[in-house]
């Protein structure tokens, strides 16, 4: 029966044509691991990286860095992935075919901690011979952190053909990471690796080497000899990042007792609503961020250096209307003035409470106060290096004022000799409201600075208030540089304490070591000497 | 302080509110044998910080109580009467607590309180309830080691929360290594003594943990990140377990994000940070970061439940943006108990619903049902929510039922023979082994 026959071979050639039609398009591994993304279980998400990332296929690359920033969208329906390009164009991730919309019911494909370690290891292995130096340096980086053994083929390629010097550490470092835990490398290629992980000595080489487990004697030898080794480094670097951390927490002190420096170790008024103060600052940063990420948006990086002047005039002017309607009245009777300003930064507190509630309010860090840098050993961080740069332009301009302008000769003439003053012809209760002002208005500033690091809630000036008043006694009321020396002390010796007693019980015993130096010098590091003590 | 009459009763009432209402206050009457005359309306006292430290968590519990209230008197209220919400402000001042409550129940004479956030200020309330026998509804997760008559805790207790997290933890992120961090008081340390023991009962060396204590409202978190930094570079895969309480959250956040430390390098879970603590942060740094709840309000549900009460709840604050967190899920529940025991005995007696809620059963917002046990806790699904970059949770994990929460937990050597029991044994601290009730004085 030809005619059957040939019918038969026909439909054969037939399916036998379809299915080599459709074998690339729908039943390759590639495409089977593709389809496993629409399939929301972690597990299956984590195998179709693998197979996705060891395919070779032009598309694994696209596919699994849309897969790390949210852009691998999947339809859980009809199986379907898709890759949505930052240009909004899109492709099927099973074929490269662009499509002209995702639909509707696609969304992204989650991910959780372990599978982005595995993105980031599959986007290292597929990135180690990008034409960026950046991208290829980053790519080194994360091969090192998961030392996959699958990855050192595409190490040993990248590094027969890198030419840059750092990338080339960067990928002998990878190299050696893997070959420490692969169970069949040589006793040599271990002990290389150790030396390797010596040289470069940081708290990565230090986990990698610590925990590498069975290894022959010899491996195990010079593992531990280069732990010591790192180990010794590192316990030196850590007293010069305790020195550091010391440094920023004295800078944030000073910051918040700078302004109290001068409304009460100037003026001499026992100011328990100088946090307020600090609080009104940080609430304007809030305003004027507010305004220029509904208004201005690009002006989001400047939002800081705006909001310094105006926390200044704002905190400034409510200090004098302060010292105007209360304070003034109460010169000279420190009881009634410190119960009159605490009943005032309650005040204050429910006041701002009341007009922006009581929740913490977001003060976003503008891109150059982000981050950080590594020195060394240690980690900077740019928002405390600036703000410690900022105390410090604070203090040296604030001195200078003091000392150069007319307002501040005639400050220092009101606070020395109030009555002599007078006699001179200045007027001193417009003194007396200016510099309530200046010290108010600094402490806004503070607290411009302070809403980087900290809440942003009604409370914020509480917790600095005590520190600020710990800082400008220990330091000698009425001498600036006493605060300065006084907060950089504090804060060193803070740092120094915490590593070794705790936060809590280092917090208490930097408190006692004040009481017991108040005894013995009751007029704290720089007492003013001559009349100006007597007044 | 201040009071708020939350409804003008006569302007409100519908037509069907006035049938059912006259039906409930006949059965109401009816039930009041040689009773003295029923009041026109139910008083119901919410007991949160409305100014102090606390504000920033307990005003919304205030609102949600207000918000509660508001829609059963929609419904025709409970037993043919209206409720009225009796708010004080304690001004997250411990003995203030003590005093207001005392204010609550024998001035106003209130029915049921809804109120205490801190273990310190719940501690500070506790005798007064005894003594004054009325109820306080607890809605916040705290250490266990307590079941009192007066008191139900609808929040939850350590293994509802940081064990379930810590399973995941062990199971998910295969971590060997363990930082527990937390703020100086009360439920930071038992907690972490409890997960000490538990993750010891697991296998894990004294020298794979690390235990941490900061002073409340910490701000310079330095020193410690470094320390986590160092601590996770001993080659084992470390995490943080976090009972950091309130504002100290944000610039440890902030220097966590600043420092470089990624969640897929050294995850933190954290048992009190939720969307409203997160409101003030800028979160994408922390994305992965995980908190173990038993709600979170980016859950969906089949009925369309929590949908609905965001819904709702967003309207009635007229604020869109306004987030929904566990706590006030646990006022929800608790909430709700209290009106099903309340119709169940027809009655407002203090004595008569604290012996009725035990077994009665309240949706929880998540789509299940949590049950109120003899020991006064509830059950509850646990969640494991990663942080998303707009603030909100994405739930990667759950507990495959609900769990029942222990008033003694069964890691500790002091408290894991005890039970509370006050359907059978009427005790809150029975011990199993002895087959004694240890009574109040222990």
């Amino acid at each position: 029966m030809p005619a059957h026959l040939s019918a038969r071979l026909c439909t054969l050639a037939l399916s036998l044509f379809l299915i080599a039609f459709a074998l690339p398009a729908f039943a390759g591994p590639f495409e089977d691991a593709v389809a496993k993304f629409a399939n929301d279980d972690f597990s299956d998400t984590e195998e179709a990286i693998g197979v996705v990332a060891s395919s070779g296929n032009k598309l694994a690359f696209p596919i699994i860095s849309a897969l790390q920033d949210g852009r691998l969208m999947a339809d859980s329906d009809s199986k379907k992935v898709y890759v949505t390009g930052a240009d909004g164009k899109s492709i099927d991730a099973a074929t490269g075919e662009a499509v002209a919309a995702v639909p509707d019911s696609a969304s992204a494909v989650r991910l959780n901690n372990r599978l982005r370690r595995s993105v980031d290891a599959a986007i290292g292995s597929l990135t180690l011979q990008s034409p960026d130096v950046g991208t290829r340096l980053q790519a080194a980086q994360s091969v090192f952190k998961s030392h996959e053994e699958t990855a050192l083929e595409a190490v040993d390629a990248a590094l027969a053909k890198e030419t840059n010097r750092s990338v080339k550490t960067a990928l002998g470092e990878a190299r050696a990471a893997i070959l420490l835990f692969k169970s069949d490398a040589s006793e040599v290629e271990k002990l290389e690796a150790v030396a390797t992980l010596k040289a470069r000595g940081d708290q990565d080489a230090l986990a990698l080497l610590t925990g590498m487990g069975d290894q022959p004697a010899s491996v195990t030898k010079a593992a531990a000899s280069a732990i010591g080794s790192i180990q010794s480094s590192l316990a030196v670097w850590s007293m010069v990042q305790n020195a550091w951390y010391g440094l920023s927490l004295g800078s944030v002190l000073l910051l918040a007792a700078i302004g109290l420096a001068i409304t009460f170790g100037v003026m001499g008024v026992i100011n328990m609503a100088h946090g307020e103060m600090v609080m009104i600052g940080a609430y304007t940063t809030f305003v004027v961020q507010e305004v220029i990420r509904t208004r201005y948006p690009g002006l989001f990086d400047y939002s800081l250096l705006i909001a310094v002047p105006l926390a200044f005039l704002v905190a400034g002017a409510i200090g004098v209307l302060i010292e105007r309607s209360i304070i003034r009245f109460l010169y000279g009777r420190p009881l009634e003035t410190l119960l009159a300003t605490w009943g005032l930064s309650l005040v204050l507190q429910q006041a701002v409470r009341t007009m922006f509630g009581p929740t913490n309010r977001e003060v976003g860090n503008p891109s150059w106060m982000s981050g950080a840098f590594e020195l060394g050993q240690i980690t900077i961080t740019y928002n405390r290096l600036w703000i410690l740069c900022f105390t410090l332009a604070v203090f040296a301009i604030l001195l200078a004022m003091l000392r150069y302008t007319a307002l501040g000769l005639e400050m220092r003439a009101v606070t020395q000799n109030r009555r002599m003053a007078a006699s001179m012809g200045i007027a001193t209760s417009r003194v007396d409201a200016l510099t309530f002002g200046l010290g108010s208005g600094i402490a806004g500033i503070a607290g411009v600075a302070l809403s980087q690091i900290d809440n942003v809630s009604p409370n914020l000036g509480q917790s600095y208030i005590i520190d600020s008043f710990m800082v400008v006694v220990f330091g000698g009321v009425g001498n600036l540089w006493g605060t300065l020396v006084g907060a950089f002390t504090l804060g060193i010796a803070n740092k120094f304490l915490e590593p070794v007693a705790g936060a809590v019980l280092g917090k208490i015993a930097i408190l006692v070591l004040i009481i017991l130096f108040i005894q013995k010098r009751p007029r704290g590091l720089f007492a003013l000497k001559g009349r100006a003590v007597e007044a | 302080m201040f009071r708020k009459s939350t409804h003008d009763i006569a302007a409100s009432l519908s037509r069907r509110g006035v049938l059912a209402a006259t039906a409930g206050l006949v059965l109401g009457l009816a039930s009041l044998t040689g009773a003295k005359a029923a009041d026109d309306t139910i008083k119901v006292g919410v007991l949160h910080s409305l100014s102090g430290t606390m504000a920033i968590s307990e005003t919304t519990l205030k609102d949600t109580i207000l918000f509660l209230i508001d829609e059963q008197n929609k419904k025709g209220g409970v037993l043919g009467k209206k409720l009225e919400a009796v708010v004080v402000d304690p001004a997250s001042n411990w003995p203030l607590f003590a005093e207001k409550a005392r204010e609550l129940i024998t001035k106003d004479k209130v029915s049921v309180v809804f109120g205490c956030w801190t273990s310190v200020s719940r501690k500070s309330v506790l005798p007064v309830f005894k003594e004054l026998n009325n109820i306080l509804f607890y809605p916040v997760q705290y250490e266990g080691e307590e079941s009192e008559r007066n008191v139900f805790y609808t929040g939850a207790a350590p293994n509802q929360q940081a064990i379930p997290a810590v399973d995941y933890l062990m199971k998910e992120e295969k971590v060997k290594r363990w930082v527990l961090a937390g703020t100086d008081y009360v439920y930071p340390r038992t907690t972490n003594k409890i997960l000490e023991a538990y993750l010891k009962s697991k296998g894990v060396a004294q020298e794979d943990i690390m235990i941490n204590y900061t002073p409340f409202g910490h701000s310079d978190w330095q020193t410690i990140v470094a320390d986590i930094k160092k601590f996770g570079s001993a080659g084992k895969k470390t995490a943080v377990v976090s009972t950091i309480n309130g504002d100290a959250n944000v610039p440890f956040y902030k220097e966590l994000g600043n420092q470089g430390i990624k969640a897929k390098d050294i995850p933190v879970v954290a048992f009190s940070v939720g969307e409203e603590e997160l409101a003030g942060i800028d979160t994408k740094p922390l994305v992965g970061h995980l908190a173990a709840w038993n709600y979170f309000e980016s859950i969906k549900t089949k009925d369309g439940s929590n949908e609905k009460f965001i819904k709702d709840w967003q309207a009635y604050t007229k604020n869109p943006k306004r987030v929904t967190n566990d706590p006030m899920e646990a006022h929800v529940i608790g909430f709700n108990m209290w009106v099903k025991a309340v119709e169940k005995v027809k009655s407002t007696d203090p004595d008569k619903v604290i012996d009725a809620l035990p077994g009665i059963e309240a949706p929880n917002l998540t789509g299940g049902v949590s049950k109120m046990l003899p020991n006064h806790h509830i059950t509850k699904p646990v969640f494991i929510g990663e942080i998303k970059a707009n603030g909100q949770f994405d739930v990667v994990w759950k507990t495959p039922g609900l769990v029942a929460g222990d008033a003694w937990s069964k890691e500790l050597e002091g408290s894991k023979d005890l039970i509370g029991d006050w359907v059978g044994k009427k005790c809150g601290n029975f011990n199993t082994k002895t087959n004694k009730c240890l009574g109040s004085g222990s």
